[in-house]
């Protein structure tokens, strides 16, 4: 599984954090999205999928 | 595709905590109808969770104020049409780019971090309030005395505002915001907030360097004047009702399930989970958030024209038994409430929801550890009800307790 994340859509929401934080993060900056893990273990696959389904502006995209 | 049409959003609630049966109803026959809208409108009625999500998320509508029709008269009435305008740095009402530009100026200060690292500052304002309750003597309004006092406190605070002119906007937020004011009466108060604030902008211009959250938006040097009072105006009109409102008309619902407040109380853990659960299933945002599509554009089988509006029906979408099966109409602190729109979905999901969510959690928690036998003290058919104002709730809540 790969994760990735598009910074100009993200509108700093904070779900993906609030999911997991292992996996994202948030610019101290402007609040918008971090990605910490890119591919992320078996333990964190379902927390990634959650996350992409969560993000308000569609920001998280798995393949 | 024949449409179900309803000649008007029924309002009448059967209890305090379901929507009104005549919407779940509707929306058991249509996920999407058309509804009249009081200037003759025929709009759009949304009340299905997957639908209300697509809509949000979709570029193709916009939340200006100038291109939506109006819904009910008490509402949007007498509003004259150049008052209907999204005044600059009310992001809330403005599209992509402004919407983009002015959001991100502050959405640096309301992270996950950020607001995580307020937990403590919030519990000995929540700590300061519950004193305060204890000295009346066994019963008191909840709303009065705990519900409107934590989160206005937290707002002011974090824009930087003293305590002694906090009382010079209360009021008028409160007069604003309520539907038994006047339209001048209303239009007025909204003038002494914007008035107050402009003030405000120009003192923190003149001291820089302040702790606050309206003095790092000016240290950017991004915003115009007008836009940081106006960005302002929306943080502090948003923040505080509405989180007032949950931790009022949640405490209620948790007095009127004890089963289930029992379970909060055997397993204080689960907080997090019961202020999701309570968000879905209060849903206090009862009319709206409202759409106007942009271009047209086709939902679920429905031709949506540019020009249309759609009115979101959020209480009956969260409870869309599509999204939570079984039963979606019980309380259950235990499910997994996640994925709910009560915060909205898209651009402009809530920004200040990480901060509600901490509002919520420690305000719950703290409010039933120090108070364990709190009970209602009046018949629960006679807790007065926000029905009619745009934010759900209880006007007050008269409780009582014996240790
Ligand atoms: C339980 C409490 C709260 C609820 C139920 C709530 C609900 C909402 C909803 C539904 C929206 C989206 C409206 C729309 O799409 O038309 C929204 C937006 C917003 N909220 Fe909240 N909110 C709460 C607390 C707060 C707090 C504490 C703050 C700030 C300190 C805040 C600030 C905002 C702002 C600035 C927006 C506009 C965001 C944008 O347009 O990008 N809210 N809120
Ligand atoms: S959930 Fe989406 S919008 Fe929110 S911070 Fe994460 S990536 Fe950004």
């Amino acid at each position: 599984m790969k994760i990735s994340v598009d910074q100009s859509k993200c509108c700093g929401s904070g779900m993906c954090v609030l999911t997991d934080p292992d996996l994202f993060d948030q610019n101290e900056e402007d609040g918008t999205v971090v990605l910490l893990v890119e591919q992320p273990d078996a333990a964190h696959e379902a927390t990634a999928k959650e996350a992409a389904s969560l993000c308000p502006a569609s920001a998280i995209t798995i393949s | 595709m024949t449409e179900l049409i309803s000649e008007e959003l029924p309002k009448t609630r059967q209890n305090p905590f379901d929507p009104p049966a005549g919407v779940t109803e509707i929306r058991n026959k249509a996920r999407i109808s058309r509804l009249k809208f009081a200037d003759g409108h025929l709009g759009w009625l949304v009340t299905g969770h997957h639908q209300v999500r697509e809509i949000l998320g979709s570029p193709k509508f916009t939340n200006n104020p100038e291109k939506h029709h109006v819904f009910d008269k008490r509402f949007q009435s007498d509003v004259p049409e150049d008052r209907r305008k999204a005044e600059p740095g009310m992001f809330l009402s403005q599209d992509p780019p402004d919407h983009t530009r002015l959001r991100k100026m502050l959405q640096g200060q309301f992270t996950v971090r950020r607001m995580n690292q307020l937990s403590e500052w919030i519990g000995t304002i929540v700590d300061d309030q519950l004193k305060h309750m204890r000295t009346f003597d066994g019963r008191a309004d909840l709303v009065k005395e705990f519900a409107l006092p934590v989160p206005s406190l937290v707002i002011c605070a974090l824009l930087g505002v003293e305590y002694d002119e906090r009382h010079r906007f209360q009021e008028d937020t409160a007069k604003m915001l309520s539907l038994d004011s006047s339209f001048k009466e209303a239009m007025a108060a909204m003038q002494r907030i914007q008035d107050f604030m402009r003030e405000l902008i120009a003192r923190k211009k003149a001291n820089p360097g302040g702790d606050d959250m309206i003095s790092d938006l000016l240290a950017t040097g991004e915003p115009t004047d007008e836009e940081a009072s106006n960005m302002a105006m929306l943080l502090l009109l948003a923040g505080h009702e509405t989180t007032a409102n949950m931790l009022g008309i949640g405490t209620f619902t948790l007095l009127q399930h004890p089963d289930q407040l029992k379970i909060l109380k055997d397993e204080p853990e689960i907080i997090d989970n019961a202020v999701e659960e309570l968000m879905r299933y209060l849903s206090i945002i009862h009319f709206g958030p409202m759409r106007t599509a942009t271009e047209d554009v086709e939902i679920d089988g429905h031709l949506i024209k540019a020009g249309d509006t759609v009115l979101m029906h959020v209480p009956t979408a969260n409870r869309d038994p599509e999204k939570y099966p079984g039963n979606p109409d019980e309380l259950d602190l235990r499910r997994p409430a996640s994925g709910h729109v009560a915060f909205g979905h898209g651009i402009h999901q809530c920004l200040g929801q990480q901060l509600a969510r901490i509002e919520m959690r420690i305000g719950f928690s703290k409010l039933f550890q120090e108070f364990p036998d709190l009970r209602l003290d009046v018949a629960p058919e006679d807790v007065p009800l926000r029905t009619d104002m745009g934010i759900y709730g209880v006007h007050s809540l008269p409780v009582a307790w014996s240790s």
